[in-house]
């Protein structure tokens, strides 16, 4: 059944990560993405990539769900890669004709393939390791702070949430909408592109109309449940950072430490 | 002081269209008037445009009346101050169970209702775990609303509502979206609340069967009132229920032929068993 995808790809754990505070997680994916970039020699980067792979053993999620989230995309990733290792500066090591490969073209390559690697792999601990709702929940708290600057926090964290509880409802209803076409003789699949295109059209009008009244209905139930926006308004979950939360930023303020050391101690072998 | 707790004066309600041209005022409600007693069970029956829905929004001041007044335990409807206060103390189930349910997590949802009202969490904690066990679902409380059958749903969305500790529920057709399995689940726990939690309920429904479970019946029709009465009373009107384009119980029907063919019976089966008894009673 199309309602049966998850949205995010959630799966539910009881690892140490799994534990840890949504907004520590969130907080901790920005920093580990910019230190990803900001390595600049081999000391720094190994160091990078393998947190990166501590972190995903320490999920518990099985390995073989992760190179499922990196193949979409490992393609794009070589090719990169590859372009890199022809654009390097400095003394050609081998030539021919105008391709040339330097030692430097060769270090772009391999930190680019790592950097990319190690990205990926730590935004879809995120995203495996914490749920929607939860992540959600994170942001409304994390952005907080631009209320003052009059961002509309609340009601952005709550378009969210309503977008993900309807999502499976929409899925269902499209399913319905086309097998209600098809009994009517509709053909989805076949003919070329633009005639399936065309041939949707009749799922994405009614489909549209019944957002509409579905969005009206909404609207009406969470006024008579009181609804009247963010002010005032308090929480069921509030969040509670735990030792396991210190913890975990403790580690990663001295990764990133190292980090910054390796860059300015060692030589750096690309800019 | 009365022990009423809604008293509808003298109401009257109507839509105005405008076709480009014209304004035209189609009337819903025609000088309605009547109260509801503290811990009642009142079905409202009505057929598709007896104005029983437009009702429905106006006990919680979702719409107001053109005319006359709605008075919810000494506050009125219309009273902008107070409305939260009206809308915690009469809560509204709608008829769709997919377009009330605000979050992905069936015990987040029951706490939109407290969470808007500005409770404290632990109290919402509280509140919720009371709510979802009043209707049955703790057991389901983490899960995804859309894995849940249409009774479970309906269920979630009076949780909400009761999560918020009123003193009555009306329900516009809650059961019109379900199988038969999910209404006699809604019915039970509609019933149940009543008892056990002292709520007031008005149902509003037209399956004859569930408005005869109910305390008083209330019959409408093209905005007015036919009837008024315990349900006993109101089914034994088969010719004047008829007449109007409204059906009676299939067990209140027989005995309604029966009668015709002669048979003398005063008393008035309103469900299957009540008919059974009686039908064997009679035979003997």
């Amino acid at each position: 059944m199309l309602s049966d995808i998850t949205i995010g790809q959630f799966f539910p754990g009881k690892s140490i990560i799994h534990r840890l505070d949504p907004r520590v997680k969130l907080s901790l994916l920005l920093a580990f993405i910019i230190f990803i970039f900001a390595t600049f020699n081999y000391f720094s980067l190994l160091l990078m990539v393998f947190s990166v792979f501590a972190i995903v053993l320490m999920t518990k999620i099985p390995v073989k769900l992760y190179f499922k989230s990196l193949k979409s995309i490992i393609v794009i990733v070589i090719f990169t890669s590859i372009i890199n290792l022809f654009y390097g500066k400095g003394e050609p090591i081998w030539q021919w004709g105008i391709i040339k490969l330097t030692v430097g073209g060769i270090n772009n390559a391999v930190f680019v393939l790592l950097r990319i690697v190690s990205l990926i792999l730590v935004s879809t601990v995120l995203t495996y390791t914490t749920s929607p709702t939860q992540l959600t929940d994170a942001m409304e708290n994390l952005m907080s702070p631009l209320k003052v600057l009059k961002f509309p926090v609340h009601e952005v964290a709550m378009m969210m949430t309503i977008a993900l509880r309807f999502i499976p409802t929409l899925l269902d209803e499209t399913e319905k909408i086309i097998n209600a076409q098809k009994a009517r003789g509709a053909s989805m699949d076949t003919g070329n592109i633009i005639q399936r295109i065309k041939a949707f059209l009749p799922v994405l009008v009614p489909l549209l109309v019944s957002s509409f009244r579905r969005a009206y209905e909404l609207a009406t139930a969470m006024e008579c449940r009181c609804y009247h926006g963010g002010e005032g308004r308090t929480r069921m979950k509030s969040f509670h950072l735990s030792k396991l939360d210190y913890i975990s930023l403790s580690i990663c303020a001295i990764l990133f430490a190292g980090v910054i050391l390796g860059n300015i101690l060692l030589p750096a072998p690309i800019k | 002081m009365s022990n009423n707790f809604i008293e509808v004066k003298d109401i009257s309600f109507s839509y105005r269209e405008y076709d480009g041209e014209t304004t035209s005022t189609e009337t819903v409600i025609k000088d309605l008037s009547f109260n509801v007693k503290k811990g009642e069970f009142l079905a409202l029956l009505g057929h598709n445009g007896s104005g029983k829905s437009t009702l429905a929004k106006m006990f919680n001041g979702m719409l107001s009346p053109d005319s006359g007044t709605i008075t919810v335990d000494g506050i009125s409807s219309t009273d902008e101050e107070h409305i939260y206060d009206i809308r915690s103390k009469v809560g509204l189930v709608l008829q769709n169970p997919d377009n009330q349910i605000v979050a992905s997590i069936v015990e987040e949802d029951v706490a939109f209702g407290p969470e808007n009202l500005g409770i404290s969490p632990t109290e919402i904690r509280q509140r919720v775990d009371e709510a979802l066990k009043a209707v049955d679902m703790y057991a389901y409380k983490d899960f995804a609303p859309h894995k849940l059958s249409g009774g479970q749903k309906q269920r979630i969305a009076i949780a909400g509502i009761i999560a918020m500790k009123p003193d009555c529920i009306v329900l516009d057709e809650p059961t019109a979206m379900l199988d038969p399995k999910g209404r006699a689940e809604v019915m039970q726990t509609i019933k149940k609340l009543n008892k056990e939690n002292n709520i007031t309920i008005i149902l509003i429904t037209h399956y004859m069967d569930e408005a005869a479970q109910a305390d008083r019946v209330i019959v409408m029709d093209n905005g007015e009132m036919l009837l008024d009465a315990p349900p006993r009373e109101v089914f034994s009107e088969v010719s004047l229920l008829k007449e109007h384009g409204l059906d009676v119980p299939q067990s209140a029907e027989i005995i309604h032929m029966l009668k015709d063919c002669g048979v003398k019976e005063d008393k008035l089966p309103l469900n299957v068993e009540e008919c059974l008894d009686l039908l064997t009673r009679l035979i003997k």
